[in-house]
């Protein structure tokens, strides 16, 4: 008797250390975020930190063009299926005023991330209301509008013999938008099915708003002044009209059918040896460095947004920062593993893994501006971003200025005065509607 | 020995013998399925006409208010909404009567025998068996002025179908009808073969022309079932979703329920969309009833 009472008493214990072993394994964080490679390399990252703490962490990632929706029907529904979502910066308003993100400023104090991130990512994909020193996120992926081109196009002597005839200077990487557009001209050959340049057009969610913007903002334009939310005369001014004047002028050089694309297409344009340049944000250039993806790997070259009539030289912001989910029920383990993301050595190895850290130290560094062909332009662009609006209602406006913008660009109609003349008024009267101007 | 005895009964009489009357079984089926019609139809139609009269925003956390029909009023008042409008009734024109045209002239073919006309009818419904994300895809590949065979085959160079701001409806349009004509052709396809075969053959002995077979015979006696296909289409037509999504992005092809899922799923506008379904589905219901009524007409003939 006695031996059975012992054999069911080191059971129950065996039983029960199990458990308490099993217990401990559980403990799980699930990070959201699109499709796409640095959500591949942030899942390869954070199983170091599986490694080093048994906290499980998967990155679980839907399309980009259900991010957005997915990801706000979760939160509608004060779910807590995501621990953590690395957020669109334009999110940042919606986020923050609507409930859906805990208030990162104690932890962003705590570890002086000012002084610690690149200026411009703090800016865009961390403070809401701009200059409030209020932080919702912490940056995580860094991203901007920039360019690739065919290096052998480019300096094939007899190219650049042609183009020197007939525009009078060298055929080189193009430092304003107006060489880009001339270089864009020389290279379009329909009939030898080459093609000037790519550039974004899908008008379904920010697409062709990233693109549109760089233009303008290049050409001294804005959106409007994000800060009181006026609008006339910004949104409609003589550089943002002419910014895309020019947007509209270099889709004339596009592929033909070039009405729907956005990065898998312009990555397309030069893996298919289809255009001279094409533009895309930094994120989705590993591919057209790999022998695997791109047959012209060797001769893709890279460059930052040229600058407009006036010098000025801004670049669209894509990227996000990594926000805690207010509904999570992990919300204490999530900020021990924002603790373990902000460090140097895990910075060092985003960096290392494709990642773009938005960590000052990393992105000055030798080693990462020479990782890449295209690191150093991704540097140089990180110091010249600007975002559209992160307004709570961001959704209602970047609408209607695809509903304005589009048909100027791609079908021809009207002119930009009264695309961008439209998108003011349509703007203003949202902004009244929510009750923004005081 | 009771239960081996029942076995030996009809299932009816094993059900009485159980104590179980027709009223029971009759329940047995009837209250399951009026519960879940009440729970997933009526309950959420009842609820979101609630919310067509607030300002009620699924992704804001502070209380909706009542608004009246400030809602209706802005959308019948929107120029874009008018527009989106205007683009749907030109997209279930073209589609529905295209769907019509091919689909019960594809059956007239079919309608006779010849090799093979079985697997040729089989064959000719698989676009209707396809998902229409799928097809929407699928379609926007021939439409591709670079690689696609549509314009090498009709000799169209570099037209951008999907691009063109004057052509995107329709090339959306053509894809609605190759997906959708089989299912009117299977419809008129029913309806033909019911038509007593002695009338054509009186018209034969009549040697009357087959224009004239065609129009006092065959039309008269399929265009009931012709009025179903058209109502079922129409209405299909008029909430016509995921091709034109996957397709195009081109406004001039903004169909009504394009708009109406980026009000409520990318501006999350929750109010004003139910609004706009209210709305669509009030349009709906009067286009399907002047149908009715004139299929009512044609039966009585």
């Amino acid at each position: 008797m006695r031996k059975i009472v012992t054999s069911v008493i080191a059971g129950i214990g065996l039983a029960l250390a199990c458990g308490t072993s099993v217990r401990a394994q559980d403990k799980e964080l699930t990070i959201f975020w699109a499709e796409w490679d640095p959500a591949n390399y942030l899942q390869e990252l954070v199983n170091d930190y599986t490694a080093e703490t048994g906290v499980k962490v998967t990155v679980q990632t839907t399309p980009w063009p259900d991010f957005q929706t997915k990801a706000f029907t979760e939160f509608n529904a004060h779910g807590d299926a995501y621990d953590m979502v690395v957020g669109d910066s334009q999110w940042l308003g919606a986020g923050s005023t609507q409930g859906h993100y805990v208030d990162l400023t104690d932890f962003f104090n705590q570890h002086k991330l000012t002084d610690v991130m690149a200026p411009a990512t703090i800016k865009y994909y961390a403070e809401y209301p701009g200059g409030s020193g209020k932080y919702w996120a912490i940056p995580l992926e860094g991203d901007a509008i920039g360019w690739s081109y065919r290096k052998d196009w480019f300096e094939d002597p007899k190219e650049k013999e042609a183009f020197k005839a007939k525009y009078g200077y060298d055929l080189d990487i193009p430092k304003t938008y107006a060489q880009l557009r001339d270089i864009a001209e020389f290279f379009h050959r329909p009939d030898q099915k080459r093609y000037g340049v790519a550039i974004y057009t899908d008008n379904s969610y920010d697409a062709m708003a990233m693109g549109v913007e760089s233009a303008i903002f290049s050409y001294g334009g804005d959106l409007g002044d994000y800060a009181t939310y006026k609008v006339d005369g910004i949104t409609n001014s003589k550089e943002a009209i002419a910014g895309l004047d020019m947007y509209k002028e270099l889709y004339k050089f596009t592929p033909p059918g070039w009405g729907k694309t956005f990065f898998v297409e312009d990555n397309q344009a030069i893996t298919g040896g289809l255009a001279a340049m094409s533009m895309n944000f930094f994120a989705f250039f590993p591919p057209l460095v790999n022998k695997a993806t791109n047959p012209y790997a060797d001769v893709t070259g890279f460059f930052a947004n040229p600058a407009g009539p006036d010098g000025k030289r801004f670049a669209a912001l894509g990227g996000q920062g990594i926000s805690v989910v207010s509904y999570s029920k992990n919300k204490d383990e999530a900020m021990k593993f924002l603790e373990w993301f902000i460090k140097d050595e895990t910075q060092k190895k985003w960096a290392e893994l494709g990642g773009y850290t938005c960590s000052q130290a990393v992105l000055k560094s030798e080693a990462f501006q020479n990782a890449t062909p295209y690191n150093k332009a991704f540097y140089d662009t990180m110091f010249m971003v600007k975002d559209f609006w992160a307004t709570p209602e961001y959704a209602e406006v970047l609408d209607q200025l695809n509903q304005n913008i589009y048909p100027f660009v791609v079908g021809g109609k009207g002119t930009a005065q009264e695309a961008l003349d439209k998108t003011a008024s349509d703007w203003k009267a949202t902004f009244t509607k929510y009750n923004r101007y005081k | 020995m009771a239960s081996v005895a029942l076995t030996h009964l009809d299932p009816a009489s094993r059900a009485a013998a159980r104590g179980w009357s027709d009223l029971t079984i009759r329940n047995m089926f009837i209250i399951p399925t009026l519960v879940f019609l009440i729970v997933f139809n009526i309950f959420p139609l009842i609820y979101s006409l609630g919310y067509s009269f607030t300002n009620f925003a699924a992704n804001r956390s502070e209380p909706w208010q009542f608004v009246g029909l400030q809602n209706y009023r802005e959308l019948l008042t929107d120029d874009h909404i008018w527009s989106n409008f205007v683009i749907t009734a030109k997209y279930v024109i073209v589609s529905v009567a295209g769907q019509m045209i091919v689909g019960f002239g594809l059956a007239l073919l079919l309608n006779r025998s010849f090799p093979m006309k079985g697997l040729i009818t089989t064959l000719l419904l698989l676009p209707m068996m396809m998902s229409a994300a799928v097809v929407g895809l699928f379609w926007q590949l021939l439409y591709s002025p670079s690689w696609g065979p549509i314009n090498y085959v009709f000799g169209l160079g570099d037209f951008a179908w999907l691009s063109n701001p004057d052509s995107a409806l329709y090339a959306v349009a053509i894809t609605d009808i190759w997906m959708w004509s089989p299912f009117v052709m299977l419809l008129s396809l029913a309806g033909l073969s019911a038509v007593p075969q002695h009338l054509y053959e009186a018209a034969a002995i009549d040697r009357a022309s087959w224009w004239y077979t065609f129009t006092r015979i065959t039309l008269p006696l399929v265009s009931p079932i012709l009025l179903i296909a058209l109502i079922f289409r129409t209405m299909e037509a008029f909430k016509t979703f995921d091709i034109a999504y996957t397709m195009t992005t081109q406004p001039t092809a903004e169909l009504i329920a394009i708009r109406l899922y980026k009000q409520a799923f990318q501006q999350w506008d929750t109010g004003k969309s139910c609004a706009l379904a209210y709305i669509v589905l009030i349009m709906v219901l009067a286009i399907t009833n002047l149908y009715v009524k004139y299929l009512n007409k044609v039966k009585e003939r």
